[in-house]
Order: C-alpha cells, then sequence, then structure tokens
C-alpha cells in the first residue's frame, strides 16, 4: 500500500496516529506541496491582482438567483411549527383546524411523515451532510426547544402561516438539561471533547508544576457567549421529485455532501440527488443540511408537488446551531525574561448528544508560542438545545478571547511591550507536534503592522490618554487560523477549439469571490488571457467533493485544476502528435503559456492550443484531475497569522465603546486577489468586533430556548459600528500549499476580540473578562 | 387601479395579508428585492415608493395602491448599470450580494434625505437646509441595512464617491 493510499484512510480517522508519524517522517519530496507550485514563481500573471468580482453586475442588480428566488410551476409554500419545551413527548396534536383552511395541501407531523434514515451526521463519513442527526420527525419525541413538529404545505406563504398557527399541541414534558452551570458543575457531568476523532487534550510536560514554580504568572477565567452567524439571507431551499429523482434549489456551503447525505436519508442512489446552488447569501458555517431541506422533500414527496422553504429568522434560530458558550481558563507561567514556562488552556463548553463536535477553543493555544510545558484540554457536557455547529474559525474565533488576553495580562505584570513578549516566546517548530512551519512570518507581520498602526503611540499605562469624556487606549493580539485541505477535491477543465476553458468544480460561492480568485489562478495555470476562463461551479453533478469551510475551498480547488491541468497537458500532447512542434515532448518539458504549450527551455518549440484542437479536428477537449491525499497537514505544521491592532475610544461616563481605529497585518501566504481578499479579512474582522462589544445568543437557562431570535434583539455591527478598516500583508508565499495561498477565509475573525479588550483595559484600566464587553460591563 | 411598479401598473393582491415584499418576489418574480428577516430589522427588502426608501417587508402591497415602487431591477440594467451600482462593483461593496440591492436602493433613497436637509443623529445643524455628506452622515444612516459579509467599507466608498462626498479616508487619528 502506498504512502498516498494510506491517507486515505487516515484522515478518515482510522490508524491516524500511525499515519501521522509516517508522513512525518517521509521525505519533503512525497508530500503534496513537496515541490513548490509552478504558478508561485509566476509573478506577472493575473494573481495578485485587484480584479473585480465577475458576478458583481449580476449581485448589484439583484440578479443572482438565490435559493428561494427559483420559481418551479405548481410549487407549494411550507410553514415550519416548532416544539415548545425542551425534552419530552408529544401527547397529542390536533391538526384538523390546520387541515381545513383554505389553501391547505398538507400538515405534516410525526404520524404521517414518510419513514426516513437517520441523517449522516456531518463529520462521520466522507460526504456527511448533516449538523445535527437526530431523527427528522420520525416519532413522537421532542429533543430540544424550537424542534419542528410540525410542516404545512398551502398554495401560499400566508395560507401556511396562518394554518401553521391553528395547529394545537399538548406535550408530556420532561426534565431538561439546560443549564450549562448545573450540568457541567455535576459529578460525571463532563468529559474529554473530541474533535475530528481526536481528543481535545494535549500534554508536554508537567504544566501545572510549572506554573506553581514560575516567577511570573497569571491565572484567568474567561467566558465567550453562544453566537449565531446570522448571514442575511435565512435558509431556504425550493425542491421538487421528478419520479424517483430529486432537484434541490439549495443555499448551502457543501453540495456533493448534501446530495450524498439526501440520498443516504431518502434511501436513494447519490445520483438520483442533484443539488444547485449557485449564490448562497453567506453562510459562515451555517449553510449545511439541516432538518428544513429534508422536511421540504418529505412534504413534497408526500403532496406530489415541488415545495419552496423558506425559514423566517426565528426558524433560523431554532433548527440551525450557532457557535456554543465556552468557559477557558488560561494560566501562564514566565520566567523573569518573559519566557513561558507553562501554558494551561482549559474549560468546558456545551454541546448537544446530536452535534459533530465541541466548541475546540484549545485549537489556536497548539501552536501559538514556545513553552516547556502545555496542558490542553476542552471538557464538554450534553445540554438539550439546539445542535451547536461550526462558526467562522471554531476554535481560534473564541479561544484567541482567552489566550491573547492572556498574554495582554501577563506582558503588562512583566512590564514588557506585549509585541515583545510575543515575539520573545516565538516557536521554532510547531510546539506540540514538533514539525516544521511550512512558513511562519508573524514576527514581520507585528513589525509592519506597528509601524503603520502607530503602536508606539501607545501607553503602557492604562487610562493615560482622554479626550473629553473620552477614554482612548490601543491594543493588540494575534490572529491565528490552519491551512487545512479536505480530501475529495477534483475538477475538470475543458478546452474548446477556439482556446478558451471552463473549469468545472463542485464549489461554491458564499461572498469569497470563488468565480473570480479561481478564473484568475486557472487562467495563469493555463497561459490564457482572464475572458478566456469560466468557472462553473456549486452544482452537485460537477466534479469534487468540496466543502467550502474550514478556510479550505481556494487550496482544494487550486490543486484540483492543478491536477486537471497535468492531465490536459498529457492529452494534449498526445493530440499533437508528430506534425506539431512539440512533438516527442513529455509533459514535464512544457509549460502553459500564451494559449498554448511550449517547450520550458526552448520557447520556439510552441503550438497554441488552438491549433492543436484544431489539426485533430477536435471541437473540444476535456481532462479531469483529482487532489491527492492532503498529507502536507500532517507533514508540515501550515498556519496562517495576522497581528491585530486596535483603537477604541470608551465614552468615561456611559460606558459605550467605540472602536475608532483597526488595522490586520497578515500573513496568509500569498494573496491571490486583493480585493476580494482585502474584504474577506474585514468581513471577519468586522465579526469579529461583533464577538467583542455586541453578540450573544441569550439562552433562556429554564427553557433550553434562545429568547433574542431576531434581528432587532441580537446585535450585529452596523455601518455605524465599523470603522475604516485598515488590512496589509506579508504575501510571503507558503512553499507548501498550492498557489503559495493559505485560506483567508476565518483568519480576520480570530484575534480581533482579544485586540478590542485589550485596548478597552489600555483605555479605561478596566479588564473584562466576560465577553461581549457592554457597556454596563464597564460602568 | 394597482401599484406601479418600475413604471408598470400592477394588480394588487386579492389576499390583504400579502406584504408589499413577497408581491414583488412571489407575485412578480422580482426577487432582487431579498427578505432577510420579514420583520424590519434588516433593511435587505428596502424599495423606493415615490422616491422614499422604505422597508418593504413591513408595507402591506394593498396599501400602495396608486403609489409608485422602484425596486432595484428598476433602477439600473444589464446594459445601462445605475453609478451607485457601478461604484458597489468597483469598491467592492457587497461579498454574497444579499444585502446588495437593499444597500443600494437605501442610499438612493438616503441621499434625497440629505438633500432635503432630513436631520439625523449625527447632524450638527439642525436648521440646515442640506446636510453634507460626510462620513458620519452616510454611516449613520445607512445602519439599518445590514451586511452580515461585512462590506461595510466597501459600501461607504461607493456611496461616498457616487455621491461626491468627501472621499479622503478619515485621518488616523
Ligand atoms: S426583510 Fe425587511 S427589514 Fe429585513
Ligand atoms: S454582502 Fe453578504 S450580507 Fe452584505
Amino acid at each position: 500500500m502506498s504512502i498516498v493510499d494510506k491517507g486515505k484512510e487516515a484522515v478518515q480517522g482510522v490508524a491516524q496516529a500511525v499515519m501521522k508519524k509516517a508522513a512525518e517522517l517521509a521525505p519533503d519530496s512525497l508530500m503534496p506541496g513537496g515541490r513548490p507550485d509552478p504558478l508561485i514563481r509566476r509573478q506577472h500573471g493575473h494573481i495578485g491582482k485587484p480584479v473585480s468580482r465577475v458576478d458583481g453586475p449580476l449581485k448589484v442588480r439583484g440578479a443572482a438567483p438565490f435559493a428561494a428566488e427559483v420559481a418551479l410551476d405548481g410549487m407549494a409554500y411550507a410553514a415550519l411549527a416548532y416544539s415548545t419545551i425542551a425534552k419530552g413527548r408529544i401527547a397529542a396534536i390536533d391538526t384538523a383546524a390546520a387541515e381545513a383552511a383554505p389553501g391547505v395541501v398538507l400538515v405534516m407531523t410525526h404520524r404521517n411523515a414518510p419513514r426516513l434514515n437517520p441523517p449522516p451526521r456531518f463529520l462521520s463519513g466522507d460526504k456527511a451532510a448533516a449538523g445535527d442527526d437526530s431523527p427528522i420527525m420520525q416519532d413522537d419525541r421532542v429533543r430540544w426547544n424550537g424542534e419542528p413538529v410540525a410542516l404545512v404545505l398551502a398554495e401560499t406563504q400566508e395560507q401556511a402561516d396562518h394554518a401553521r398557527s391553528l395547529i394545537r399541541i399538548a406535550y408530556e414534558e420532561e426534565p431538561a438539561a439546560t443549564s450549562l452551570a448545573t450540568v457541567s458543575q455535576a459529578a460525571g457531568g463532563c468529559e474529554v471533547g473530541t474533535f475530528m476523532g481526536e481528543p481535545l487534550r494535549a500534554v508536554v510536560g508537567d504544566a501545572d508544576a510549572a506554573l506553581a514554580a514560575a516567577a511570573h504568572k497569571v491565572e484567568v477565567v474567561y467566558r465567550t457567549p453562544g453566537h449565531n452567524h446570522n448571514a442575511i439571507e435565512p435558509h431556504a431551499a425550493t425542491l421538487a421529485w421528478r419520479g424517483d429523482e430529486l432537484f434541490v434549489h439549495d443555499a448551502t456551503q457543501a453540495v456533493a455532501h448534501t446530495a450524498w447525505s439526501m440520498a443516504q436519508i431518502f434511501g436513494l442512489e447519490e445520483s438520483q440527488v442533484h443539488v444547485t446552488s449557485p449564490f448562497v447569501g453567506g453562510g459562515f458555517g451555517a449553510k449545511g443540511l439541516w432538518q428544513h431541506q429534508v422536511l421540504a422533500a418529505a412534504a413534497a414527496r408526500l403532496a406530489g408537488r415541488p415545495v419552496r422553504i423558506a425559514l423566517s429568522r426565528e426558524g433560523v434560530y431554532r433548527i440551525v446551531g450557532g457557535r456554543s458558550p465556552t468557559e477557558q481558563r488560561v494560566a501562564l507561567g514566565a520566567d523573569a525574561d518573559g519566557r513561558l514556562t507553562a501554558i494551561i488552556h482549559r474549560g468546558v463548553t456545551p454541546k448537544t448528544r446530536h452535534s459533530p463536535m465541541p466548541e475546540p477553543f484549545i485549537l489556536p493555544t497548539q501552536s501559538a508560542y514556545a513553552s516547556e510545558t502545555i496542558a490542553l484540554e476542552v471538557q464538554t457536557c450534553y445540554l438539550d438545545m439546539v445542535a451547536n455547529t461550526f462558526m467562522r474559525a471554531p476554535g481560534e474565533a473564541v479561544g484567541t478571547v482567552a489566550l491573547e488576553c492572556a498574554m495582554d495580562e501577563l506582558a503588562e505584570q512583566l512590564g514588557l511591550d506585549p509585541i515583545e513578549l510575543r515575539i520573545r516566546n516565538e516557536p521554532d517548530k510547531d510546539p506540540i507536534s514538533g514539525r516544521p512551519f511550512s512558513s511562519r512570518n508573524i514576527v514581520a507581520a507585528y513589525r509592519a503592522g506597528a509601524e503603520r498602526f502607530g503602536w508606539d503611540r501607545r501607553s503602557p499605562t492604562p487610562r493615560a490618554r482622554r479626550e473629553g469624556e473620552w477614554l482612548v487606549g490601543m491594543g493588540c493580539a494575534t490572529a491565528t487560523y490552519p491551512y487545512h485541505r479536505m480530501p475529495g477535491g477534483a475538477a475538470r477543465i475543458t478546452l474548446d477549439a477556439d482556446g478558451r476553458a471552463r473549469v468545472d468544480v463542485a464549489a461554491h460561492e458564499m461572498g469569497m469571490g470563488t468565480a473570480t480568485a479561481q478564473a484568475q489562478v486557472a487562467a495563469d495555470r493555463l497561459g490564457l488571457p482572464l475572458e478566456a476562463v469560466t468557472v462553473r461551479y456549486g452544482d452537485s453533478s460537477l466534479p469534487g467533493v468540496i466543502l467550502a469551510g474550514g478556510s479550505q475551498q481556494t487550496a482544494s480547488v487550486g490543486l484540483s485544476v492543478m491536477m486537471a491541468h497535468q492531465e490536459l497537458v498529457g492529452e494534449l500532447l498526445k493530440l499533437a502528435g508528430n506534425d506539431s512542434p512539440l512533438a516527442g515532448l513529455r509533459a514535464e518539458e512544457v509549460e502553459s503559456a500564451d494559449a498554448g504549450l511550449r517547450k520550458l527551455d526552448e520557447p520556439g518549440r510552441f503550438e497554441s492550443y488552438a491549433s492543436i484542437l484544431g489539426r485533430a479536428g477536435r471541437s473540444e477537449l476535456a481532462a479531469e484531475g483529482s487532489a491527492p491525499m492532503p498529507l502536507e497537514t500532517m507533514h508540515w505544521s501550515m498556519h496562517s497569522h495576522g497581528a491585530m491592532f486596535c483603537e477604541v475610544r470608551v465614552n468615561a461616563v456611559t460606558g459605550e465603546t467605540r472602536v475608532s481605529r483597526f488595522l490586520g497585518s497578515f500573513d496568509c501566504g500569498r494573496i491571490l486577489n486583493p480585493k476580494t481578499a482585502a474584504s474577506q479579512f474585514r468581513g471577519g474582522i468586522i465579526m469579529g468586533l461583533g464577538l467583542a462589544l455586541m453578540e450573544e445568543t441569550q439562552f433562556d437557562e429554564r427553557k433550553g430556548r434562545i429568547m433574542n431570535r431576531t434581528l432587532a434583539d441580537y446585535h450585529l455591527p452596523v455601518h455605524r459600528d465599523v470603522p475604516e478598516i485598515d488590512v496589509i500583508w506579508t504575501d510571503i508565499p507558503d512553499p507548501h500549499a498550492p498557489m503559495g495561498a493559505r485560506g483567508i477565509g476565518e483568519i480576520g475573525i480570530t484575534g480581533t476580540g482579544a485586540a478590542v479588550a485589550n485596548a478597552i483595559y489600555n483605555a479605561t484600566g478596566r479588564r473584562v473578562r466576560d465577553f461581549p464587553i457592554t457597556l454596563d460591563k464597564l460602568l | 387601479m394597482g401599484v406601479i411598479v418600475n413604471g408598470t401598473d400592477v394588480e394588487l393582491p386579492d389576499d390583504p395579508r400579502v406584504s408589499l415584499l413577497d408581491l414583488l418576489r412571489e407575485g412578480l418574480h422580482l426577487s432582487g428585492t431579498k427578505k432577510g428577516c420579514d420583520q424590519g430589522a434588516c433593511g435587505a427588502c428596502t424599495v423606493l415608493v415615490d422616491g422614499q426608501r422604505i422597508l418593504s417587508c413591513l408595507a402591506l402591497a394593498v396599501q400602495y395602491e396608486g403609489r409608485s415602487v422602484t425596486t432595484i431591477e428598476g433602477l439600473g440594467d444589464e446594459g445601462a448599470l445605475h453609478p451607485l451600482q457601478q461604484a458597489f462593483i468597483e469598491h467592492d461593496g457587497f461579498q454574497c450580494g444579499y444585502c446588495t440591492p437593499g444597500q443600494i436602493c437605501s442610499a438612493v433613497g438616503m441621499i434625497e434625505e440629505l438633500r432635503r436637509g432630513v436631520p439625523s443623529h449625527v447632524t450638527a445643524d439642525l436648521a440646515a437646509t442640506a446636510i453634507p455628506c460626510s462620513r458620519d452622515e452616510l454611516r449613520e444612516r445607512m445602519s439599518g441595512n445590514l451586511c452580515r459579509c461585512g462590506a461595510h467599507n466597501g459600501i461607504m466608498d461607493a456611496i461616498a464617491e457616487t455621491y461626491g462626498a468627501e472621499t479622503h479616508r478619515e485621518a488616523a487619528e
């Protein structure tokens, strides 16, 4: 068995430890990324240009079709009724009035819903998509407050909504676990959490003993509340059965996963389910497979009608989970020079029995700083609540709050500049795995950021600068997010006789500018003008199992296209034959340039794609490639970083915090498109400002119900809260990542919360450890 | 008489519960106007009625008899984008594009409010007949349009450029 074959099992969680060791010890050259992507060297192509989004004209006209906007003939509208208890059973359900209401086509409850297989829980298999593996309307059990208990189909949405209000349900309530404090403090209430099949735990040396002996120490508890993604497009699907085939127009970050998972649930072949999702109105981890798509498909089958299900904003809160709250204890021990001798990061976070993972808040601490001893652990306990899920930078977003605020506290105790403290503890290899870093330039990012931000104007003494009613302060923190690449990447390139290329890949666009950046990359890869490349995506019939998650889509697509390109070159050389200037050349001897192939060391030996296809009488030529298993992530420690700088003004009278300036200085490898990348960085930072100052999912611990389930009650940063956000980057390519680029979608939210909190401390002398930092906590 | 949508007379719905937003999206298939909350909290459904911006999710269609509604589809078309639409593309004033039509319609209505001298929370001179379009005014007045992707800076740049506000970035201090 080759190392590559073995990798497949490894990533699926089998024999992982053995595999990891093998990947660690293997020579670089056997790894994906062992030889740097040739595009890294190419400096004058489309990569790196601030190209405007190719779908911009559609989006500004409102002409980009979203899932709830596809009209199907004879379509009925769905409305859901949600349980109002956290645990128990449905004792009686009266649907007579609803059934008799005008326009009603169907009322579906557990009594008449078709029998369905359990939804495959995300991460339980290659293509498992469900954020929650609870049975869907299959019995009288209630598992959380807000679980769908009935679905009404009617001719119009108004009729469906009204009929839904006529359903009467009696419950038999049972004691439910809805209080984190009660459950986590009970004997045996908690256990070590797992993430991707591995325990969320890491130990190097005896950190507790090292802490006890440390000359300087900080021991603090930080709390972060639950968060909801709140994409402005609520979850929706418009779907229809045609015979035994199901066609779903979905809003999803995972078309291939969704098609496979829906097939499992309905007992179909994967090929019988077709999922399209050309535009997603924001995802942030939430747009996966939840109950609504399944319920709509079940109802469509029962009623024999196409169905549109568009969740209300409340509906999204009821059935689509968010980020769980965390309670994190960070203890840092340091010697007199500020060198860390102990890092302890432990804490607790709730999950449900049906969700894929606990919030893995120790992840950022794994590779942050050098220390002789490290002890990390996530404890989790089970609550009866809507399934928690992945939300932008799961782990890092809230983990950096505790770690990076604690570093600020330690810096103050040591009388050291917080940047200097971080630089002193910069590791030369991964502190836990011992692997070499693929590329790590956090110090450069700090230096560039500090200079641009004017960090030298910060007073180390808190509450030193006042302008009228306003206390002004600066803070910084480190942002970090790993490079991920998941198995399953594949893509197809089709060249036509005019020398135009189309890339087909089952990827997603939810605001990242996928089609734009990937067209730039493919144009460089193929030596074509940008206008000659189109990217088709967002359809489960296209090649690849590519999640738009973990900031991995760019790498996964990029490497898949690189592999497809290699295939294509081979095919072109075969097709070129003996009459071509390329005759007799092997794929390794040529490169793509000027809309054709040329010999690497003899550019005169060239033939255009159009000429090759023309002579062969071909109207098009297609080649498909698959990305190898992502062994590079087991061979190198691969992470992006950022240095986040914040200036706040805190009102001494009202306690209100205004963020007046923010700078993110990033080290994320090569930036493919500075225009769209800047937007992604800013978007993450703005979500981080929300995390710092206002966002909180308010959970009623008596009833297990989310209270603030509207956009009026869950506060997001609005225009007035968002200053001009400056973003810069090192642009140093990662030699081991496709195109030299690590992902950029999530890193912006990391470090931001801590940078704001540290700035607030600098402004006011008040250290708030309970997020969000609302004005009442500063009075 | 019905309601005039982008210059075309359209029949009012029979069902008085139908919101102007649902008439547009479901009845007329003008899905450029977006539904983000259906509760008046996000601004995605913003349209212009006789030139003024309103939240179409909070409006019953039947109340708009005889009124003239302009949606994003009526502001510009494929061949001739509205200057603000073009500026949104230049300044990357969106990511997913879902809040975008609402932001654009809202900005078009907002500029008229400034020109008419309608004061806001941040207006210093309440007696002014026209209000300068500073970044502060723009931010305050656009705060009813949420964007979760975080395209705020690009949106502000696009509006400022289109409507001649002082486009320089605010001073570092
Ligand atoms: S949909 Fe009208 S304000 Fe949100
Ligand atoms: S662009 Fe996605 S919500 Fe604004």
